[in-house]
C-alpha cells in the first residue's frame, strides 16, 4: 500500500517522459521541415528571378518580381508545347484515376467477398505480378506500341494503366476489413444482383479507400516520366515530357525550367494541400496491414 | 400492388425475381440469378487480368523471346538463343552499371532508412501540430522526379549551385559533382532520400504506434533508458515493417532511372567515363539509342532476376540481423 503512491506518481512521470518531445527532438523535427520544404521553396524563388540572378554570389532567397516574365516565356516556348502538355497530362491522369477505382473496386470486391472457382489462384498470380518491374516491359510495350499505332498518341500513355495490381490489392485489403459479410448477405436476401450490391452497397463503403486510391493515382499518372518519353513524341508531350523539353543541349535557362517545374507542381500541391490528411491516414492504414 | 418489401434497395423491375424465383429456381428471372451468381465475380475480375495480359504479362514473355534474337530496328531477326546473354554477362558497360545501381542503393538507402526510423521516432512524440508536422514529411512525395532532378541538378552544380556555395565557407571550392563517381553517386542520392524519407517515416511511425504503450511503461519501470527501449522494444517490434521498406527499396532502387538521366543532362550515358549510369539507363540506352532490341531485352530480364536477387538477399539478411537481436 505504500508503494502504490509513490510508483503511481513516479509512472505518471515516465509516461509524460517517454510521449513527450525534448528539445532535442524538436530541434531535429524543424530541421527536417525546413530540408523538406527548402527545394519546393527554391523552386518557386528561381521561377520569380531572372536567369541571370539565379547564379549571382551570394544566391537570392526570396522571391523576386520576373514571375509574369518567365510564365510568359514558359507558354510561349514553342519547342516545350507546355500547354499541350498539361491538357495532356490532365487528360490522362483523370482517365487512369477513374478508370483504376472502376476496375480496382470491382475487382477488389469480388476476390474480398464473392465465393469463385480459381479464385486464390487469380489471388496469388495478380500478387506476383507486383513485383515484376515497370521497365521490364518497356520495350516490347514500346514495340507493341508502334505496330499497331499508338505511338506519339495519348492513348499509349493511358491503356495500358487503366488498372493496376496494386490498386486491385488495396482495395481487397480495405473490403475485407471494411465491409460486413452481413451487409452483403441482407441485400442478396432482398433480391439484389451482385452488379447491384457492387453500386448501392460496396461502393459507399469504399468510398475513404478510393479516395486514397484516386490521390495516389493520379499523382503516379501525372508523374510519370519514363514510359512518355518512351512513347510520344515532342509534338505531343505530357507535362513532364515538355519539362524534358526545356533543357537546352547549349544553354541551361533555369528560370525557365524552374517556372515550368513549379507550374506542373502546382495542381498536385493544391490537390496535397486538401487532401493531404486523408493520404497520410492512407499511407498509414496500408503500413498497418503490411 | 402490396406492400413493398424491399424497401431499402429494391432492384430495377426487370431484374425483381418473382416470389417463386428465390425458392425453386424456375423460369427466366431464377436463371438469371444463377448466372449472376456465377459469373458475375468473372466478370468483376476479368477487366484487371485482360488489362494485364495484355500489357503485363504479353511484354514480358516476348521481352525474352526478342532477348534470343538478333533483334534490330531493321535488318534480319535471327534466332541466338542464349548468345546476347552471353554477351550481356561479358560486357564490361554492363557490370559497370550494376556497379553503379548498387552501389547508389546502398548510398541512398541505408542512411534513408536510418533517418526515416529516426523521423519516425520523432514523430511519435507528443506535440502540437503533428498532422501539420506529417504533411510538412511528406511533401516531398508530391513532387514529380523530372522536378527534383531539375532543382537538385541546379543545386548541385558547379559555379552556381547552392550546395558548392555552402561549401565555400568551409573553404571547399568549385566541385563538379558530376564528374567524379563518389560525388555524382552521393547528389543523386541525395535526390532519391530527399524525395522517400518522409514516406518511410510515417510508414514506420503508423508500425511504432501498434506497438502497446504497457510495453514502453514496463521497460520504464525497470529503468530502461529511452535509448535502450528505442533498441530493445522498438526495433525488434518494427521488423516486418523494415523488411517490406527494404524490400520497397529494393525495387525502386534498381529501377533507378529518372534522376541520374536528368543530373547528367537527359543523357543516357550517365556522365563521359559513364561513373553514373544506371542499369535501366544502359537498357534504354541499346534500345532507343543503338536500337538493338535483343541486346536491351536481355538487359532487361538479367534487371528482373537482379532485383529478385537483391529482395531475397534483402530479407534473408534482415531476416537473420533481427532474429539475432530477438
Amino acid at each position: 500500500m505504500i508503494i502504490t503512491g509513490p510508483r503511481g506518481r513516479r509512472r505518471g512521470g515516465t509516461v509524460a517522459a517517454l510521449w513527450g518531445a525534448g528539445p532535442l527532438t524538436r530541434i531535429m523535427l524543424a530541421a527536417t521541415i525546413v530540408l523538406s520544404m527548402f527545394p519546393i521553396y527554391w523552386m518557386f524563388v528561381v521561377a520569380t528571378r531572372t536567369n541571370d540572378v539565379v547564379g549571382s554570389v551570394p544566391p537570392p532567397v526570396v522571391p523576386g518580381g520576373e514571375l509574369g516574365g518567365n510564365l510568359a516565356r514558359l507558354f510561349g516556348d514553342e519547342q516545350a508545347r507546355f500547354t499541350l502538355g498539361l491538357v495532356n497530362s490532365a487528360i490522362a491522369a483523370s482517365t487512369v484515376t477513374v478508370s483504376t477505382l472502376l476496375f480496382a473496386s470491382l475487382a477488389g470486391f469480388a476476390f474480398a467477398k464473392l465465393r469463385f472457382r480459381g479464385r486464390n489462384a487469380a489471388l496469388l498470380v495478380m500478387l506476383a505480378t507486383m513485383m515484376v518491374p515497370v521497365q521490364m516491359g518497356i520495350i516490347p510495350l514500346y514495340m507493341l506500341m508502334a505496330e499497331i499505332g499508338w505511338t506519339g498518341r495519348l492513348q499509349a500513355v493511358i491503356v495500358p494503366f487503366l488498372v493496376t495490381g496494386f490498386g486491385v490489392f488495396m482495395m481487397r485489403q480495405y473490403t475485407l476489413q471494411a465491409l460486413p459479410d452481413e451487409l452483403i448477405e441482407a441485400a442478396r436476401i432482398d433480391g439484389c444482383s451482385t452488379p447491384r450490391i457492387y453500386w448501392s452497397v460496396v461502393l459507399p463503403v469504399l468510398r475513404p479507400a478510393m479516395a486514397v486510391l484516386g490521390l495516389f493515382t493520379f499523382m503516379q499518372t501525372w508523374n510519370e516520366f519514363i514510359w512518355p518519353l518512351a512513347v510520344l513524341d515532342p509534338d505531343n508531350p505530357t507535362v513532364q515530357y515538355s519539362l524534358n523539353l526545356l533543357n537546352g543541349a547549349y544553354y541551361t535557362d533555369y528560370s525557365l525550367m524552374f517556372t515550368g517545374t513549379a507550374v506542373a507542381t502546382l495542381p498536385l500541391l493544391a490537390i496535397f494541400l486538401l487532401f493531404g490528411r486523408q493520404l497520410i491516414g492512407g499511407i498509414m492504414d496500408g503500413a498497418l496491414k503490411a | 400492388m402490396s406492400a413493398p418489401v424491399h424497401v431499402r434497395s429494391r432492384p430495377s423491375p426487370k431484374a425483381a425475381p418473382p416470389p417463386s424465383g428465390r425458392a425453386g429456381g424456375g423460369g427466366w428471372s431464377g436463371r438469371l440469378s444463377r448466372w449472376d451468381i456465377r459469373f458475375s465475380p468473372y466478370l468483376f475480375i476479368s477487366p484487371y487480368f485482360l488489362l494485364f495480359a495484355l500489357f503485363g504479362l504479353f511484354p514480358m514473355g516476348y521481352t525474352l523471346w526478342v532477348a534470343m534474337h538478333d533483334w534490330e530496328l531493321i535488318g534480319s531477326r535471327e534466332f541466338t538463343g542464349l548468345e546476347n546473354f552471353r554477351l550481356v554477362l561479358t560486357d564490361p558497360q554492363f557490370w559497370n552499371s550494376v556497379y553503379n545501381t548498387a552501389g547508389m542503393f546502398v548510398v541512398a538507402t541505408v542512411p534513408q532508412l536510418v533517418m526515416a526510423l529516426l523521423l519516425a521516432n520523432a514523430l511519435n512524440r507528443r506535440m502540437r501540430g503533428q498532422t501539420l508536422l506529417r504533411m510538412g514529411v511528406l511533401a516531398p512525395m508530391v513532387t514529380s522526379i523530372a522536378a527534383v532532378a531539375i532543382v537538385f541538378s541546379q543545386l548541385f552544380s558547379r559555379d552556381f549551385g547552392l550546395v558548392n556555395w555552402v561549401l565555400g565557407w568551409f573553404g571547399v571550392e568549385g566541385l563538379d559533382w558530376a564528374a567524379q563517381r563518389w560525388s555524382a553517386w552521393l547528389a543523386i542520392s541525395v535526390m532519391v532520400d530527399w524525395r522517400w524519407t518522409g514516406y518511410n517515416a510515417l510508414i514506420y511511425l503508423a508500425a511504432m504506434q501498434s506497438i502497446p504503450r504497457d510495453l514502453y511503461e514496463a521497460a520504464a519501470i525497470d529503468g530502461a533508458s529511452r535509448r535502450r527501449q528505442f533498441w530493445t522494444i522498438t526495433l525488434p517490434m518494427l521488423r516486418p515493417t523494415i523488411i517490406f521498406t527494404a524490400i520497397i527499396s529494393t525495387i525502386g532502387g534498381f529501377q533507378l532511372f529518372t534522376e541520374p538521366l536528368l543530373f547528367g543532362n537527359g543523357d543516357m550515358a550517365g556522365g563521359s567515363l559513364r561513373q553514373f549510369q544506371t542499369v535501366t539507363m544502359y537498357m534504354f540506352e541499346n534500345a532507343f539509342t543503338r536500337f538493338d532490341y535483343g541486346y536491351a531485352s536481355a538487359v532487361s530480364w538479367l534487371l528482373f532476376l537482379l532485383i529478385l536477387l537483391g529482395s531475397l538477399l534483402n530479407f534473408l539478411w534482415l531476416r537473420r540481423v533481427g532474429g539475432g537481436r530477438a
